[in-house]
């Protein structure tokens, strides 16, 4: 599957999951996809709809109203599909951890492929990040 | 049948042309968008990485769909476009057509429609439905200013109704040169920016606040050929108004560069007017055709009966 993987690296379509985050990096990720970024240069591009996503952002802690929701988006999403942890919030918690409402395993939830920490991560940050999963693709 | 015409459905004016022309022309179109917003954009192959990734990811059908209209819309509209595309490519490169073709490209024109409406509607989802209705009410705005326009070509060659009698007739003089033709062929350039769903009526598709619209649950190859249909008619629209109004292609010597000039000015005017308006109301939409463009193209209509 190595030329597919190769198409799938260069035409990476996000969607935008926010898994009760404190929104910080929901407001980072929407200054990623700003002109100054330009994420289109890698043809990376928002979508809309589940549908058509090739890779779910998804920040925040996934409290226990949302957990089940997002678990069904991602069972939307046509495969292959990746999920990409924006944050320290998915990773570990982050400011969080201890609250009461938070999804214990988030693994259970939906597999998660990459973290990208920082709380929240800079739009570079980010980028570094799409490019290591687009170096997994390639490789 | 001929063997050639299964070649020019298949490879030169039809299929094969067209997609390729389109998938790149598409890639001008998103090159040229992002210069308007400052931006570098996409590589210039991005459109093929799109549409090869999308053959290979998996095809959801959701419960509440009717599967047989939901899978066969795409496609039956996606051949739509590749009839429409070999008609005019043959009539305008070989030659090669039959009385009343273009009320044959308006019909087939009309049904790729009529199943992007049909494929929204039988997905069950609720901003699918919406889009498919913004659809209906889109098609009711443009149609009748869209055929009128094309009346006009018809009238001024002395009411041939072929292709390529259209051509035969611009050998003396050019359509566009007349005052019914031009007024005839902007408003058909704004009709076909309604009929491609581009930006100042891209109502339908709405992606930021009905999500796609018709095409929101397509996932997969269905959604692959929704997206290569489109970027197909970047071929097919201008190629039609240029033979209807500007005496089609001559492929010697410099007339080639001529070509690609003429082609890439509508191109380039389409793109210039998605990139500097909003999207406009439903009831904008429709004000802005029942009033102002389908009298004007009736006028031109006149004039072109009164011989002007
Ligand atoms: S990682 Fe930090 S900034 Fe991001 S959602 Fe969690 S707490 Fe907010």
């Amino acid at each position: 599957m190595g030329w597919y993987n190769k198409r799938l690296a260069k035409s990476i379509w996000v969607f935008h999951v926010s898994a009760s985050p404190c929104n910080n990096c929901d407001i980072e990720i929407l200054d990623l996809l700003t002109p100054r970024y330009d994420l289109e240069r890698f043809g990376i591009k928002l979508v809309g709809s589940i549908r058509h996503a090739d890779v779910l952002l998804v920040s925040g802690i996934f409290n226990q109203k949302v957990g089940p929701r997002v678990q069904q988006i991602y069972q939307q999403a046509p495969k292959p599909c990746f999920v990409v942890g924006i944050g320290t919030c998915p990773a570990s918690g982050c400011c969080f951890k201890d609250s009461y409402n938070i999804s214990k395993n988030i693994k259970d939830i939906i597999p998660i492929n990459l973290y990208i920490p920082g709380c929240p991560p800079k739009p570079e940050n980010m980028i570094a990040g799409i490019v290591k999963l687009v170096e997994v693709l390639n490789a | 049948m001929r063997p050639e015409y299964l070649f020019y459905l298949l490879v030169f004016p039809g299929l094969l042309f067209t997609g390729t022309l389109g998938l790149v022309v598409g890639c001008v179109d998103r090159k040229v968008s992002a210069r308007f917003q400052f931006r570098v954009g996409p590589p210039f192959l991005q459109n093929f990485n799109d549409f090869f990734k999308l053959l290979g990811k998996e095809t959801i059908i959701t419960k509440e769909a009717v599967a047989s209209l939901f899978i066969s819309a795409p496609f039956i509209a996606f051949s739509m476009i590749v009839l429409v595309s070999a008609m005019i490519g043959t009539a305008m490169f070989f030659g090669v057509s039959f009385g009343g073709d273009v009320i044959v490209v308006m019909y087939l024109l009309m049904l790729y429609s009529v199943m992007v409406i049909l494929g929204g509607a039988c997905t069950g989802n609720v901003y699918s439905s919406i889009g498919a209705g913004r659809e209906i009410k889109l098609l009711l705005a443009d149609e009748l200013a869209f055929i009128l326009v094309l009346l006009v070509p018809i009238v001024k060659s002395g009411y041939v109704l072929s292709l390529d009698g259209i051509l035969a007739a611009q050998q003396d003089g050019l359509f566009i040169g007349s005052a019914s033709g031009i007024i005839a062929f902007i408003v058909g350039i704004l009709c076909i920016q309604a009929k491609m769903t581009l930006t100042p009526f891209d109502i339908p598709e709405a992606e930021t606040e009905i999500v796609d619209g018709p095409f929101m649950e397509y996932s997969g190859p269905p959604l692959a050929f929704w997206k290569l249909s489109h970027l197909m008619m970047w071929v097919t629209f201008p190629f039609l108004l240029i033979l209807l109004f500007w005496g089609g292609f001559n492929l010697s010597g410099l007339g080639i560069l001529w070509a690609i000039l003429k082609y890439l000015l509508i191109v380039v005017v389409m793109i210039i007017i998605k990139n500097t308006n909003p999207r406009v109301r439903i009831d904008t939409a429709l004000n802005f055709f029942w009033k102002y463009a389908t009298p004007l193209a009736l006028i031109a209509l006149i004039l072109a009966v009164l011989g002007a």
